[in-house]
């Protein structure tokens, strides 16, 4: 029930716009269905399944704006949410950044949808438990994963004649393999629009061969070191990047993005000419609804090429008042690898360590855009070109602006949430002490 | 925006990053709205037997039943502009069942007599279809049923019937003493939160609850344009169990500390911190880059609370212990072999950590928790040996309990209950120690104000924690502020490096608003209470780079 047809959404939002007296009125719905399953210590803990409708109303007069929502979708509650809606906005204060609503806009179509994925039930989540959990428990060996689905849709309009709609899909798959006697740990995971290509026994078996490999972990001095970065560990750096593009804070000189003296770096090549960073709603591996959260289209836009930052997001209000057309934020990026695979990398590694992922990173300055956090769940020492030992967890110190200008080599980017990220090569890495967490 | 992501972002500091529209939970309404009373005790009995009776009609052994409505007002500005306004309710109804030995449940926002039974019987079906799953059937401590009782938190100014001009004023009145005061960009807010929560179980409990809780925050941020640097300075308020009147800024709840700085206890001054903080800010684009190498530390309650939060709250949590959130937040070194030991030393003879959810004035305090376990106080580590876990009804029994802690906390209606941090608290010093006699004492090291950026490894080991403010201690003195800060520790060796704490007169509860756990992820609020504590020979980092 929970996914609308786009003929079924346009005609309730036309009809929503049509019980409005305010000056500009937007009306957005969405809903679909999300379930779950969840399990540790090789049992099934939790598991459910919610199917919603949401319809949410904006008001605007003059620069006064309000919104409401409801999930009754029937005329009555349609009218009485609008009234709401207006009522909340006269009341509200002016808001001085407030933007005219768009008029219609052309947005590409982009295949987010899968029918495989909606059509996941009950029975197929836990299926995945149980061929996640049952070769654990047959290896003396502990899993905890969550997997997690949707299939929905979501539709906006307004009283300018705006109309988008898009149906989409996602599945999201995790686990952590622990040895039982608590020496090892391995995880790993996997997202897509389709399910079809989620293979949860090699996502799993890889987080049990991670597992095993990592029991007694040897520790070594920290210090600099070339590392590895498995996709997800370079994802988990690398996003935090992409998501401080913000020419606002730039401009107002309180970003690494802001030039000394004011403005923007944009034009300047802050990093290793390799370094490509676009972002392209129709991209096959990791397409996603084609207009922002402002209601203004996607398109494929370049943040960072050959090294050289090309383009920081606008919001409307900021781009107005710099003069420059707004540019949105994307929904998800793609960062352009190279060539090599990680068995090229190890082999070309002399002394270095392989990292799976990190693990609880936060902001320690937002100038040099330092991040701190650990390594976690299969951490390598390398040298000679070959895996040696497992090595305890570092803690690091490092900021993804320096990392992009010591790449030693990259490899072919995956999809890890929703971004593409390859596996990246990169020296002189700061680990800054030794962590006994396992 | 899903609600894992607004913590993840709140996670990264007020600020910039904080747009209006990012921060509904719940259906937006009007304020008025927010002050109108909810149905009725004696209607939410009614409705809560349906619930009992049809989950036991359909074989549950063990039912309890939530009926929440959960309010919010968020106010934001920025500079002398109103950013955002969102008021918000949710209000539904969830329903936990055991039935075959398992779990189930369920929850729906149709508080209806029809919509009701048929959630319960869902709760059920989906309890027998997980006991094909499971392999540990649940074994739930007993409880005394609680009779029909009520509860408040006792407030003295319900913050949602004050008018939103007022808190508005309020905000802007920071905001422009902070731009008169150097600051080039204040971002302000005011959050506010009533949770009406009406819980009803078949051990023959009714508890009507009325819990409230406020967070007044901003971050002022000065710049040095010619140089290109910026420098920050969050709120030293803290989140607090409170109505409006925390924000009363009155003279007697205000500790006078080192260096001309205030520490607010039950009671806030917005503006005197928002002119302090633009000072600072302005100072800290000059102040000295601190040499890295080890320091005592004389860490201020403000800054002391996520420290416990991170490195006793998390790791003493059973469910974490036990592996259930080995997937996400991560296992615990303080394993119960360590435990069991009875002499395991967590830290030194002075540190003495109890957790509660009956402190006054703290995020945690409610009568009941949300399975209708009369709340407590207990021991966590006493004279620096671990002696206990925060733990719930289905797990107690795994400690040799037989009583509940009272520690189970869901963060909606829609959201299944489970184990959550209790207040976690430092005792004070038992010794009268004021906080400027314990750095006369300090030969070389750093006084820090304030939470800063904060990271601890899945077991809860290794951390590393930055500040607000930082200021040298020379030969007893302070010596001035200091930049580029962060101390990195391992959780054992830090606490066994704990030397002194300051007396009662410095005690004061610190604050966690949105402290998330699960998966799907949950938010909880919790306090933490401290007074000024010393820790010595800590490794001090310099976090300054060049890009």
């Amino acid at each position: 029930m929970a996914i609308l047809t786009k003929e079924e959404a346009k005609q309730i939002i036309d009809k929503v716009l049509s019980y409005a007296t305010a000056d500009e009125t937007e009306v957005s719905i969405g809903g679909g269905r999300t379930g779950n399953i969840r399990y540790a210590r090789n049992t099934v803990n939790t598991s459910g399944e919610t199917n919603s409708i949401s319809l949410s109303i904006t008001s605007v007069f003059g620069k006064k704006s309000g919104s409401t929502s409801i999930n009754e979708l029937d005329d009555e509650s349609l009218k009485k949410a609008v009234a709401r809606a207006e009522e909340i906005a006269k009341l509200a204060p002016e808001n001085p950044e407030y933007m005219p609503m768009l008029g219609p806009q052309e947005y590409i179509e982009t295949n987010t949808f899968s029918e495989s994925t909606d059509k996941i039930n009950p029975d197929y989540r836990a299926q995945v438990a149980i061929d996640s959990i049952k070769p654990c428990a047959d290896n003396n060996l502990t899993a905890a994963g969550y997997l997690e689905d949707f299939s929905g849709f979501n539709a906006s309009g307004n009283s300018k004649g705006l109309f988008g709609y898009n149906k989409r899909t996602s599945v999201d798959f995790t686990v952590t393999v622990r040895t039982a006697d608590g020496t090892g740990s391995g995880y790993s995971g996997s997202d897509y629009n389709d399910v079809n290509l989620l293979k949860s026994g090699p996502v799993t078996a890889l987080a049990v061969q991670k597992a095993q490999a990592s029991v007694n972990a040897q520790a070594i001095e920290p210090g600099k070191y070339t590392v590895i970065l498995e996709p997800r560990a370079a994802s988990d750096l690398l996003g935090r990047l992409t998501f401080g593009l913000d020419a606002r804070s730039a401009d107002e000189g309180r970003s690494f993005m802001s030039k000394k003296g004011g403005g923007t770096r944009i034009g300047e090549k802050i990093f290793d000419e390799r370094v490509n960073i676009y972002s392209d709603p129709t991209h096959p591996d990791i397409p996603v609804a084609p207009w922002s959260g402002d209601g203004l289209p996607l398109e494929k836009t370049k943040w960072v090429e050959n090294g050289v930052v090309k383009n920081l997001f606008y919001s409307r209000y900021w781009a107005e008042k710099q003069g420059v057309e707004a540019v949105p934020r994307p929904r998800g990026v793609i960062f352009e690898g190279g060539d090599q695979s990680l068995a090229d990398m190890i082999k070309s590694t002399e002394r270095g360590v392989l990292v799976t992922r990190f693990w609880y990173i936060r902001a320690v300055d937002p100038q040099t855009l330092l991040f701190t956090g650990l390594t976690r769940d299969g951490t390598f020492y390398i040298e000679n070109g070959q895996i040696k030992f497992p090595v305890k967890n570092f803690r690091f110190n490092e900021s993804p602006i320096i990392m992009l200008n010591n790449i030693e080599a990259m490899g072919k980017p995956q999809r890890v949430d929703g971004s593409m990220v390859p596996p990246m090569k990169i020296r002189d890495f700061t680990f800054t002490s030794l962590s006994d967490a396992v | 925006m899903k609600r894992r992501d607004f913590i993840h972002l709140s996670g990264m500091g007020l600020g910039a990053l904080m747009t209006p529209g990012m921060l509904a939970m719940g259906n937006p309404v009007t304020a008025e709205r927010l002050m109108e009373p909810g149905i009725d005790a004696a209607a939410k009995k009614v409705l809560a037997d349906i619930a009992l009776n049809a989950a036991k009609a359909k074989g549950a052994t063990y039912t309890d039943v939530r009926i929440g409505r959960y309010l919010n007002q968020f106010v934001i500005t920025r500079e002398k502009n109103v950013q955002n306004i969102t008021n918000a309710e949710s209000f539904g109804v969830g329903i936990r069942v055991i039935a075959e030995g398992t779990w189930g449940f369920s929850a729906t926002s149709d508080v209806t007599p029809d919509g009701i039974k048929a959630c319960a019987e869902t709760a059920v079906a989906i309890a027998k279809a997980n006991s094909k799953l499971q392999n540990e059937p649940v074994q739930l401590a007993p409880v005394q049923g609680a009779g029909e009782v009520t509860w408040q938190t006792p407030i003295k100014k319900n913050a949602f019937e004050v008018p939103v001009k007022d808190k508005i004023d309020l905000l802007l009145s920071a905001n422009d003493a902070a731009l008169q005061n150097g600051a080039a960009f204040v971002n302000s807010a005011l959050f506010m939160v009533n949770e009406q929560k009406y819980f009803a179980s078949t051990d023959g409990s009714y508890i009507d609850q009325d819990v409230h809780r406020i967070w007044p925050n901003f971050t002022v941020t000065a710049l040095n344009k010619a140089e290109g640097n910026f420098r920050s300075r969050q709120a030293l308020s803290a989140p607090m169990g409170m109505g409006f009147e925390y924000l009363d800024g009155l003279a007697s709840e205000k500790i006078p500390g080192p260096a001309g700085l205030v520490s607010y206890r039950n009671s806030y001054d917005l503006i005197e911190d928002a002119t302090m903080a633009a000072k600072q800010a302005v100072e800290k684009l000059s102040a000295k880059s601190v040499v890295p190498g080890k320091y005592d530390l004389v860490l201020d309650p403000d800054h002391l609370g996520l420290t416990i939060h991170e490195s006793v709250g998390h790791p003493l949590e059973l469910d974490r212990v036990l592996g259930y959130e080995a997937n996400y937040a991560g296992t615990s070194f303080a394993t119960l072999d360590k435990w069991k030991t009875g002499d395991f030393k967590y830290g030194s003879d002075k540190v003495n950590i109890f957790a509660d959810k009956t402190q006054p004035h703290s995020l945690g305090y409610v009568a009941y928790d949300d399975e209708g376990v009369k709340t407590k106080e207990w021991d966590l580590i006493k004279d620096g040996v671990l002696v206990n876990y925060q733990a719930i009804r289905d797990q107690v029994s795994i400690l040799g309990e037989n009583e509940s802690h009272g520690c189970c906390y869901a963060d909606s209606w829609e959201s299944v209950q489970f184990q959550r941090m209790a207040n976690i608290s430092l005792r004070p010093g038992t010794e009268k120690l004021s906080v400027n006699d314990m750095i006369k004492d300090v030969e070389k090291g750093v006084y820090i104000v304030g939470r800063g950026s904060y990271s601890i490894d899945q077991q809860r080991y290794n951390f590393q924690f930055g500040g607000q403010l930082f200021y040298e201690i020379k030969n007893g003195e302070i010596a001035g502020m200091l930049e580029d800060v962060a101390y990195q520790s391992n959780t054992q060796e830090f606490w066994n490096s704990c030397s002194q704490i300051c007396d009662k007169d410095d005690y004061k509860l610190f604050g966690s608003f949105f402290d998330g756990k699960g998966q799907p992820s949950q938010v909880s609020a919790v306090s933490h209470g401290s007074s000024t504590t010393r820790f010595d020979g800590v490794n001090v980092i310099n976090t300054g780079r060049k890009i």
